[in-house]
């Protein structure tokens, strides 16, 4: 009896916040596809929806261009990652070699480090590369994490060695054992790596603000913040809020196919997107 | 064969050894230079000695950045850590929909913090947001959430919390999912209450998702910027003023890139020394 009262309250305290989470995103897709007048409005509905908000930004902003950028700098920086990762993080669990302890040591210690520490540094090496305006200046910095390399350093270490040996005396070369056996049994580590990697990409914005100036080599998150911030929305809420749906969509859409892996990565890895 | 494995172990870590000297080694020496230099990023550096940090401990609006950062660690961890808790406690009691439920939590979690800043900047507005709207048809006054100095901080930690909670709640629910049932059944059998049982078999046993979700949270918390950023600019009068806004503001936007650079090791020393005093205290505690 006792159990059944606070199942029920479980499920009404649940409820409660899946209207605290689900209503504004609601609102704000309602809400962009109304006049600017209505949108004082709590409501969801109106009689007057509209794609004028829309209308507005894709003239103003080169919206499909950013998606692009976007999609071009995630994508590369999520390959290199999960390439490089696995190679490296192999090399440290499967090689015996003396330089694994000193490496492994030294990408702890790199781990500890806060970005804010080498964000001024690491700008101004870009700038003197000649990368700002440049999508490898998103992406050249971002193309390896220590958490990534330590990630697959872990999974590997519970592959068990016998299996390897048994490539090694067929005469299979250490590269070829990394990508023909390694990975494969790796799948698990990819997805975590991979999804990880690629929402930290897409969602960055401090980054593409600093490297980026030009509006058509403008990531999807950081041209919403220059169309919002810059003027070019002038006072338009519905544009405002037009611009933000637009840059919601991708991710609500990839998550919806994939939420279940999302979370399992997130929830293993501890880092935040 | 040992001579093989030692080259075949610099030749797959050679990407990491390539990308470290540029991104990581290189950066770190040259900030080290760069704090004792002045900067524009055009002419020559000019060597300054200690100026730039004795400029920096001179400069009111770095202490206000910092306090400002702290004043959001202080609201919004706690705050995080309750729901969340809360959140993963009652997820982990209930079969039906629970993976539905905790679908919609996590949600604004993937979500670009932009689009979140820019959808509660509205919910946030003083004359017509929804949540005016909401306490006005309570009876209640309005509340000038972003517009108030006082306010602003807090309601960008809320925001934040609402961001994030639904991250912790599923490391909390992995956590809880560790702990045997049994050792709830037994307290249940000697009479323990479900109060009881949580304080005393839940909360200690989470300790490990404890520490980690604090520090998790604490080091993401001192990189606050898109939220502040969009949301105010860091006014009003800088209550919102981030340190990694601040050191934004000072080494891309002034240009001041030797100062910006000695903000940001003074700051990431003060980082690595409050996260270690985290640990320390969550470990032993």
């Amino acid at each position: 009896m006792r159990n059944r009262a606070s199942t029920v309250a479980a499920y009404a305290f649940l409820s409660l916040f899946f209207v605290a989470f689900l209503y504004p995103f609601l609102w704000m897709i309602a809400s962009s596809l109304k006049p600017d007048l209505e949108i004082v409005s709590m409501g969801l509905t109106s009689s007057n929806y509209t794609l004028g908000n829309y209308l507005l930004v894709f003239s103003r902003a080169p919206v499909v261009r950013a998606f692009l950028n976007s999609l071009i700098v995630a994508s590369a920086v999520t390959v290199s990652v999960v390439l490089f990762g696995a190679m490296v993080g192999y090399a440290l669990a499967k090689v015996k070699w003396k330089g694994s302890v000193y490496l492994t040591a030294f990408l702890l210690f790199t781990m500890m480090l806060p970005f804010q520490l080498t964000l001024i540094p690491t700008y101004t090496l870009i700038v003197k590369l000649g990368l700002t305006d440049n999508l490898l200046g998103l992406i050249l910095p971002n193309m390896l994490t220590a958490v990534a390399v330590i990630m697959f350093r872990q999974f590997f270490q519970s592959i068990p060695d016998t299996i390897l040996e048994a490539a090694r005396v067929d005469g299979c070369s250490e590269v070829k054992l990394v990508f023909k056996i390694v990975m494969p049994l790796a799948k698990p580590a990819v997805v975590t790596v991979a999804i990880i990697t690629f929402l930290t990409s897409w969602n960055d914005v401090l980054w593409p603000i600093m490297v980026i100036r030009e509006r058509d080599l403008m990531t999807l998150p950081q041209l919403v913040t220059t169309f919002v911030l810059g003027g070019e929305a002038e006072s338009h809420l519905g544009a405002k809020l037009a611009s933000a749906t637009l840059l919601a969509v991708p991710i609500v859409v990839f998550y919806s196919f994939f939420q279940r892996s999302i979370v399992q990565s997130f929830a293993s890895s501890g880092v935040k997107g | 064969m040992m001579l093989r494995a030692r080259s075949h172990g610099w030749l797959l870590s050679s990407p990491y050894l390539v990308y470290a000297a540029v991104f990581v080694v290189f950066p770190l020496a040259f900030s080290l230079y760069l704090v004792f230099h002045r900067w524009d990023g055009m002419a020559a550096p000019v060597f300054v000695g200690l100026g730039n940090l004795a400029r920096l401990v001179q400069d009111p609006l770095f202490y206000r950045s910092i306090l400002n950062t702290l004043e959001f660690l202080v609201i919004h961890i706690p705050l995080q850590i309750v729901f969340a808790l809360l959140f993963a406690v009652a997820l982990n009691s209930i079969t039906w929909l629970r993976g539905f439920f905790r679908a919609v939590y996590f949600m604004p979690v993937v979500v670009s913090g932009v689009v979140v800043t820019i959808l509660w900047q509205q919910l946030y507005s003083y004359d017509n947001g929804v949540l005016n709207t909401i306490l006005t048809h309570l009876g209640l006054g309005r509340v000038p959430w972003v517009t108030s100095p006082a306010l602003a901080m807090p309601s960008i930690a809320l925001m934040a919390t609402w961001k994030n909670v639904g991250l912790y709640t599923v490391m909390f629910l992995v956590g809880l999912q560790d702990i045997p049932a049994e050792m709830h059944e037994a307290a249940r059998i000697d009479g323990a209450t479900a109060v009881k049982r949580f304080l005393r078999i839940t909360v200690p046993l989470l300790r490990p998702t404890m520490t980690l979700v604090v520090v998790l949270s604490t080091i993401n918390g001192f990189s606050l910027f898109v939220e502040p950023y969009v949301m105010t600019g860091g006014g009003p009068l800088n209550s919102t003023l981030s340190t990694v806004l601040y050191i934004y503001n000072q080494g891309f936007y002034f240009g001041h890139l030797g100062y910006g650079a000695a903000l940001g090791f003074v700051f990431a020393l003060i980082i690595l020394v409050v996260v270690l005093i985290q640990r320390k205290a969550l470990e032993s505690a």
